[in-house]
């Protein structure tokens, strides 16, 4: 019998084209994502080159980055609009499928793909977009690619990839209540930094990770690239056929059930060996708050910022980040005040993300100077939450219902928190500017944000025990 | 793409660590639909004030540095988002070389396919270099096909990808390069093999 193997060893053993001396393998890719910002001079540079899509069947753009949440059609900045409209010619030019702003599965690339169950097990998954890690959490091999990168995908299916190390992140126990997804791979980050993943590919394992949901899932692999590593990825089980059932691009009946063998199949044998293993306990992880600028730097909502004085590794960096943030050493998290909440991003705007900050809203009202948003992930997000009510439960407490789009989370359209004032967000990154020049983030779970909006500055959610659930 | 064997220039150090490409390169600059004129906008917020006059407090607006062409960067440089404008703003501004204790992955792979040569030195190597950039005007030399870096008095060598050093020293279309593998990527769909993935026609 051949040696225990992880999924990541399974799925690129399926998809190594070719292998010689001295190069890496030439990998199959079986889905490419594509979105407006990161492909024109990838079809740029297939036009010059007299070049086509070789696999058009494989290949899926949608619109999210540039669009407009609020008056779809209205799009002012016209290098924007430029932008859009290119992507336009451009799937027609090459017969690629496309969801534009108008479509009914429009929405965030990394919302969309599972939704309709593009994304799937075992597959080799790409996009000019880092959080395409996102996708590992159906046990794809997921990752974020460059734009050269894109044009050699169009063009050839395929990409030159040396085989990745493993890292093991085992989270074993149950998290507590009012703790989520978003605080277990904050407080990882927070725990080994921004780069222990540099390198690898991250199989989050354990009982804390078996009973998150789907949707859960993806909020932990989406940030992996956060840690360093290209892609996170958790083996496909009963959670995930569950899921997959009766998605538009998943086959059916007896396929299905032949598909979901060998996706079950995928998961890493016992006895697998990585490359490097660590382990988290669930129990001990609380809510978290970022107060710096990169993911690393959080604490528990009941913590303080740090004090540089008293750290000896990258004293410069903190006190850096201590001071773009506008916060002063040893500040409670608590008192901190927010201006502005979001509630969206490939990170955190699916349904039960809604849902469960919606639970937080209900009857509450969005606290006075606090300006809050819910931009759902997707067309299909934001129908499904307006036919059980979640809007009107946003929309009475004072907060904004936007159309789908990536939003506030990058700000490059009109979502921008302005210089100098601070949001608390459920996206991924809170670099220097990301929500806008020297807007200040801190990113935090939905139930979290939605607890700020109310109070105006930040809140143990799980003072709302009553809604937070058990 | 532009071939790249031998290099020598002056250098710029940017102490700090975990560099990300929101900061090479702010997102209002994304939205263009060119490769070229991003070297105007890199590292964008730190080099301009609001009014778009330059900052002082940052050092690449230093006149020692004009015409820097080898950039000493900090751990984790280019993490965070997969932008190519990164290295395209990077290049366009005249970088040719990227030294660093420490790369993000998709950064240092968007490098090779654009002719910049990123290399990975010792921590404490680069902060000698570091060091040494501050204090005074400092070129070094960079030899790709020998692997070394010469400053005329410190010789360092560094390891590179064989495959990648072959795709900087010929300039290479890794397009056209694959393309010469087509009959195994069509065996391999006629194969079809592993996981049944059904297209999405």
């Amino acid at each position: 019998m051949s040696h225990p193997k992880t999924i990541v060893e399974k799925i690129w053993d399926q998809h190594v084209v070719h292998e010689e001396e001295g190069k890496p393998n030439l990998l199959y890719i079986d889905l490419h994502l594509i979105h407006e910002v990161t492909s024109p001079q990838a079809f740029e540079g297939l036009r010059m080159a007299g070049r086509k899509v070789r696999r058009p069947d494989r290949t899926y753009a949608t619109m999210d980055h540039n669009v407009p949440t609020i008056h779809r059609n209205v799009i002012k900045d016209e290098v924007s609009k430029k932008q859009m409209e290119t992507l336009k010619a451009n799937c027609e030019e090459f017969g690629v499928r496309l969801a534009d702003i108008n479509h009914p599965d429009q929405g965030i690339v990394h919302v969309i793909g599972p939704e309709l169950g593009l994304t799937q097990p075992g597959k080799t998954i790409v996009c000019g977009d880092s959080h395409t890690s996102t996708h590992g959490a159906f046990g794809a091999l997921a990752f974020g690619i460059g734009t050269s990168e894109v044009e050699h995908v169009l063009a050839t299916q395929s990409l030159w990839q040396a085989p990745p190390k493993t890292l093991q992140v085992n989270v074993d126990g149950v998290l507590g209540t009012g703790v989520t997804a978003k605080d277990l791979i904050l407080a990882i980050i927070g725990k080994y930094g921004v780069r222990f993943g540099t390198g690898h590919v991250i199989e989050y394992t354990g009982e804390a990770v078996r009973n998150l949901s789907m949707e859960e899932r993806m909020t932990v692999c989406n940030m992996s690239i956060e840690a360093g590593a290209r892609a996170g990825l958790i083996s496909p089980d009963a959670t995930t056929i569950d899921y997959m059932r009766g998605k538009r691009y998943v086959p059916e009946g007896e396929a299905f059930d032949e598909a979901a063998e060998q996706w079950l199949a995928l998961a890493s044998d016992e006895g697998a060996e990585y490359d490097q293993t660590l382990t988290i306990h669930a129990d001990e992880i609380e809510p978290q708050v970022t107060w710096g600028t990169n993911p690393s730097q959080c604490v528990p909502v009941g913590g303080r910022v740090p004090d540089p004085e008293s750290v000896e590794d990258d004293r410069d960096g903190i006190e850096r980040a201590i001071e773009y943030m506008g916060l002063e050493a040893n500040q409670s998290i608590e008192s901190i005040p927010v201006e502005h909440v979001f509630i969206g991003s490939c990170t955190n705007s699916r349904l039960s993300d809604l849902r469960k900050a919606a639970e937080i809203v209900r009857g509450g009202r969005v606290h006075e100077g606090v300006r809050a948003l819910v931009v759902p992930g997707s067309k299909s997000v934001k129908d499904a939450a307006e036919a059980e009510g979640l809007d009107t439960i946003f929309l009475t407490a004072g907060f904004e219902w936007r159309d789908a789009g990536c939003s506030m989370c990058l700000a490059m359209n009109d979502d921008i928190v302005p210089p100098g004032e601070r949001c608390a967000s459920t996206s991924n990154r809170n670099f220097e500017g990301r929500q806008g020049n020297g807007a200040r983030t801190h990113l935090v779970s939905p139930e979290m944000a939605a607890a700020a909006a109310l109070e105006g500055h930040f809140v143990d959610v799980r003072k709302y025990a009553s809604t937070v659930g058990g | 793409m532009e071939p790249i064997k031998q290099h020598s220039g002056l250098v710029y150090p940017l102490d700090r660590s975990n560099v990300d490409t929101d900061q090479i390169i702010p997102k209002q600059f994304l939205k263009r639909i060119e490769r070229q004129g991003f070297g105007q906008f890199l590292f964008y917020n730190w080099r301009f004030n609001e009014d778009g006059t330059l900052r002082e407090d940052f050092s690449l607006n230093d006149p020692k540095y004009d015409g820097a062409s080898v950039l000493v960067g900090g751990e984790n440089f280019g993490c965070g988002s997969s932008r190519e404008h990164a290295p395209w703003a990077i290049q366009d501004y005249g970088f040719k070389v990227v030294i660093a204790p420490s790369f993000a992955d998709i950064f240092y792979n968007n490098c090779f396919k654009n002719g910049i040569l990123p290399i990975q030195l010792p921590k404490p190597v680069v902060d000698q270099l570091m060091e040494k950039a501050t204090k005074e005007k400092y070129e070094v030399k960079v030899d790709l096909e020998k692997q070394i870096i010469d400053d005329g008095d410190l010789e360092v060598s560094f390891d590179i990808q064989s495959y990648h050093k072959e795709m900087l020293l010929n300039g290479w279309d890794e397009i056209a390069v694959t393309l010469t593998y087509e009959d195994k990527i069509d065996q391999y769909e006629k194969q079809n093999k592993g996981v049944k993935t059904l297209g999405i026609s």
